[in-house]
């Protein structure tokens, strides 16, 4: 790791170490003062849930039951952490592997997996959630993003003042992402504009095979140096941290004063997707470096610390995860494929002529097929 | 009552195909949990372990490790309510896999081109339009061609779909390249039975044919042992076995022709007195740091290797045929071609010059010992610098060597044998042995080959030399 550049850890907040002690912060202690022992339990139970609920896909995955799946383990503290600071009004953009603030922007976990069995492109109403449909093309989201905050300012929903109308949008997407012209674009548009938006890149250092090395010479959080955007790195695995630091780029994006840069450094720890092998590119030992940093087991270690984490409770999310596992996976399983004339449907939101006639020709000429009836 | 349940192999990357079955973790028998792994496959992007999506008793394995097996058929069938009374129906595939994978249909692989040319009655297929695979994946390896399935066609169809019998009354229907195979396998059309569409005979079923004529046994004659072969084919004058080359085989085969027919080879050879050597060995064996380990003569080769390599770091390179570059490696990894139960890899040692003695004692054993058990990563065999080929235990002299592909030369180190030799004027028994250094002759010449050869041979022939070096 050479000193400055991606992989280093200079200008790291960090407000819970590696082995569960609670550091101070002159700048960020006071956006996570506020979290009583009850929030960092809602913060373990998700990150809980959602490492069981991955785990168990990526097993459906390898029994044939889902098309590819991505993994989130590793990036938990980033994504709860994060996901926690979110108010109703805030509006998120995810790119593919955001399932943890999936989880706290009350999806249901189980129909993500309809994307990845092939059966929708979004499972979920995104202006229910106030989630956008995950994007699988690269970056291009945060152009999406920054559109969606401009126009959020435009329709007067930032600076109010009132706490129950501003909103900010976040944008989540990974180092590779940064390397895209949309980026750089919507870094721009975003700080001319004083866009309010927070660009919340989880570093998890490889675009699949690609080292964050490769990606740039610099610490990512000084991309947004560059166009006047304030940036902060934070511990990415600190869920703590990464609550505080977005609560704090939250309010200074709702309260007007535009875009702020969050880089969470973090690591995946299993594959890009189940399609990739990640022994050919990253060493065992680096995996084990990370093991060792792991968010959940941090958080843990500090309720135990502080007596905040009884067995009952813990008992009871281990229940509650076994429980999600079990749902999932009889409930994918159950799963028929969908009536293909469904891809038509939200194509525009009233009627129109000529998208009718292609779903009519397209109904004829899936008719055309012997085995149609098999398949329909 | 029993109710059996078959797992059909599933597509673990995007777009595979096959993989081959590695090892099964479950025997017929065995209690088996939801999620627990049951067999690891190798596809053509990695090792992957595949976890049961039941709980309940194995009640059959339905493919042997070795086998490739193409995606969507049952590898597996387990009694998911074994304490049940009653036999049940056959078992059926998971009903949800086929929602992801889907298996091709005879008429998905007649090809697109010489659908209908020359039949009298136009098939199906057809009026098909070619529906080829996008080869778009998210992590980018491509679809494999070809794996595109295309589906029967309703409209334009003069025949029933499946109602055909081909009979006296009907000339034979078959597709130009599919007479040319049964001409060339001496089958009769008029016997076979067609399974395509309008009773078309289809390449599968002259190969089906084939087979259900094919001598199914070795002939064998009274003195003759008995085959000592049980998998494969036999050829039809059961005279000899046919075996389809898989994984292991196919790719050293593809790797040796790769390097024999584009790297000019060149092999010198150098006998040697090694009997300070061997005492060497010995005395690192008594030696209490070296407790731990095994020491045997292949070290102290390793060991100078590397130090030739560190007085001739020209040796250490690669030729890049596209760049026209000579790539020299700043960094040793030295690789130690390993007979393995899965056939032969070359596993090297990341960044061997870099470790001592006792280091690097460990890390061949380490790496003996992965290669053995079958656990060596792909990691542990990719990279490698340069390699040595330890012939000698199997009791040979030496060889010639094939350079592992994208490195420029390889040592073979022969056995050690007690032999005559003149040793300070007189005939004494000394320990001697024949090392072989081949090399890449477009980037390594004659005389850095046997420079290289000569410090290897002077290390062994004196130790203390090693000293000198270091």
């Amino acid at each position: 790791m050479s000193a400055g550049g991606p992989l280093s850890t200079d200008g790291l907040v960090q407000l819970l170490t590696a082995d569960g002690q609670r550091t101070a912060h002159e700048q960020f202690d006071p956006y996570a003062d506020h979290l009583t022992a009850d929030d960092l339990r809602a913060m373990w139970r998700d990150m809980t849930l959602v490492r069981a609920f991955d785990k168990e896909a990526t097993s459906l995955q390898r029994q044939g039951e889902l098309g590819l799946w991505v993994q989130s383990w590793g990036q938990e503290g980033a994504q709860i952490g994060s996901g926690h600071a979110l108010n109703g009004q805030d509006f998120v953009f995810p790119s593919y592997r955001e399932h943890g603030v999936a989880l706290t922007r009350g999806v249901d976990l189980v129909e993500v997996l309809r994307i990845f069995r092939g059966l929708q492109h979004g499972a979920w109403t995104p202006a229910e959630h106030h989630f956008h449909l995950y994007t699988l093309v690269i970056g291009s989201h945060a152009l999406h993003a920054t559109g969606y905050a401009m126009a959020m300012a435009k329709d007067g929903l930032v600076a109010s003042g009132d706490p129950a109308k501003d909103g900010a949008v976040v944008a989540y997407f990974g180092d590779g992402a940064t390397s895209q012209g949309d980026v750089a674009e919507a870094l721009t548009f975003a700080s001319v504009y004083d866009a309010p938006v927070v660009f919340f890149v989880q570093n998890n250092q490889y675009a699949i095979s690609e080292s964050a090395t490769r990606q740039s010479r610099v610490p990512i959080a000084d991309r947004g140096k560059g166009v006047g955007i304030p940036s902060v790195r934070v511990d990415g695995n600190d869920v703590i941290a990464s609550h505080a630091v977005t609560r704090w780029a939250l309010e200074h994006a709702r309260s007007g004063q535009g875009p702020v840069l969050i880089e969470a450094f973090t690591y995946r720890m299993g594959a890009h997707t189940t399609s990739d092998d990640p022994t050919r590119y990253r060493p065992k030992a680096e995996e084990q470096l990370w093991a060792e940093r792991d968010p959940i087991a941090r958080l843990e270690a500090y309720l135990t610390s502080t007596g905040e984490l009884s067995d009952d409770f813990r008992t009871e999310v281990e229940a509650e995860a076994k429980a999600l596992g079990e749902r999932t996976r009889t409930t994918v399983r159950a799963w028929t494929k969908p009536d293909t004339l469904g891809m038509f449907d939200h194509v525009y939101a009233e009627p129109h002529a000529s998208v009718e006639a292609e779903r009519a020709w397209f109904d004829r000429y899936q008719r055309s097929f012997a085995d149609q009836e098999a398949t329909r | 009552m029993p109710t059996y349940q078959q797992f059909n192999l599933p597509d673990a990357g995007e777009g595979l195909t096959e993989a081959d079955i590695v090892t099964w973790s479950v025997a017929v028998g065995d209690t088996v949990e939801v999620n627990q792994p049951i067999v690891e496959i190798e596809t053509a992007k990695s090792l992957v372990e595949l976890p049961s999506p039941f709980s309940g008793v194995v009640t059959k394995l339905l493919v042997e490790e070795g086998e490739t097996v193409e995606v969507g058929v049952p590898i597996l069938e387990v009694d998911v309510d074994p304490d049940g009374a009653a036999p049940a129906e056959p078992s059926e595939p998971v009903a949800a896999a086929d929602a992801v994978a889907e298996q091709p249909s005879p008429v998905a692989e007649e090809s697109a081109t010489s659908a209908g040319a020359g039949a009298p009655a136009p098939s199906a297929a057809a009026a098909a339009p070619s529906e080829e695979g996008s080869g778009a994946v998210l992590v980018g390896y491509g679809v494999k061609a070809g794996s595109a399935t295309r589906r029967e066609r309703v409209e334009g169809s003069l025949e029933p779909i499946g109602g055909f019998e081909a009979s006296g009354d009907y000339p034979v229907l078959a597709k130009p390249p599919v007479r040319k195979l049964a001409k060339e396998l001496g089958v009769d059309l008029t016997t076979v039975t067609p399974s395509g569409p309008g009773g078309l005979v289809t390449r599968e079923d002259v190969e089906q044919q084939v087979k259900a004529t094919a001598a199914q046994t070795l002939a064998t004659y009274p003195e003759d042992d008995q085959p000592w072969l049980a998998s494969g084919t036999t050829t039809r004058d059961g005279r000899a076995t046919r075996v389809p080359v898989k994984s292991v085989r196919k790719r050293t085969a593809d790797a040796m022709v790769q390097s024999a027919f584009t790297a000019p080879h060149v092999t010198e050879f150098l006998t040697v007195d090694v009997t300070e050597t061997m005492n060497l060995v010995a005395r690192l064996k008594a030696d209490r740091d070296f407790a731990d380990v095994r020491v045997t003569p292949l070290l102290i080769v390793a060991k100078a290797l590397l130090l030739a390599v560190r007085r001739h770091p020209e040796v250490n390179a690669a030729w890049d045929e596209s760049a026209r570059e000579i790539v020299y490696k700043h960094y040793v990894n030295l690789g130690i071609a390993a007979s393995t139960p899965r056939g032969l890899v070359v596993p090297n040692i990341k960044d061997a010059h870099r470790l001592p003695l006792h280091a690097l004692a460990v890390e061949l054993q380490n790496l003996t010992a992965e290669a053995r058990n079958g656990s060596t990563s792909p990691r542990a065999m990719s990279d490698g610098t340069i390699t040595i080929t330890n012939i000698g235990p199997l009791g040979i002299d030496t060889g010639t060597p094939i350079l592992n592909p994208g490195e420029s030369a390889i040592l073979a180190f022969g056995a050690v044998r007690q032999q005559p030799w003149v040793h300070e004027g007189e005939i004494a028994i000394r320990w001697v042995t024949t090392l072989a250094l081949s090399f890449d002759h477009r980037l390594i010449d004659g005389e850095l080959g046997a420079r290289v050869l000569a410090d290897v041979g002077r290390v062994m022939q004196d130790p203390s030399q090693g000293l000198v070096w270091a």
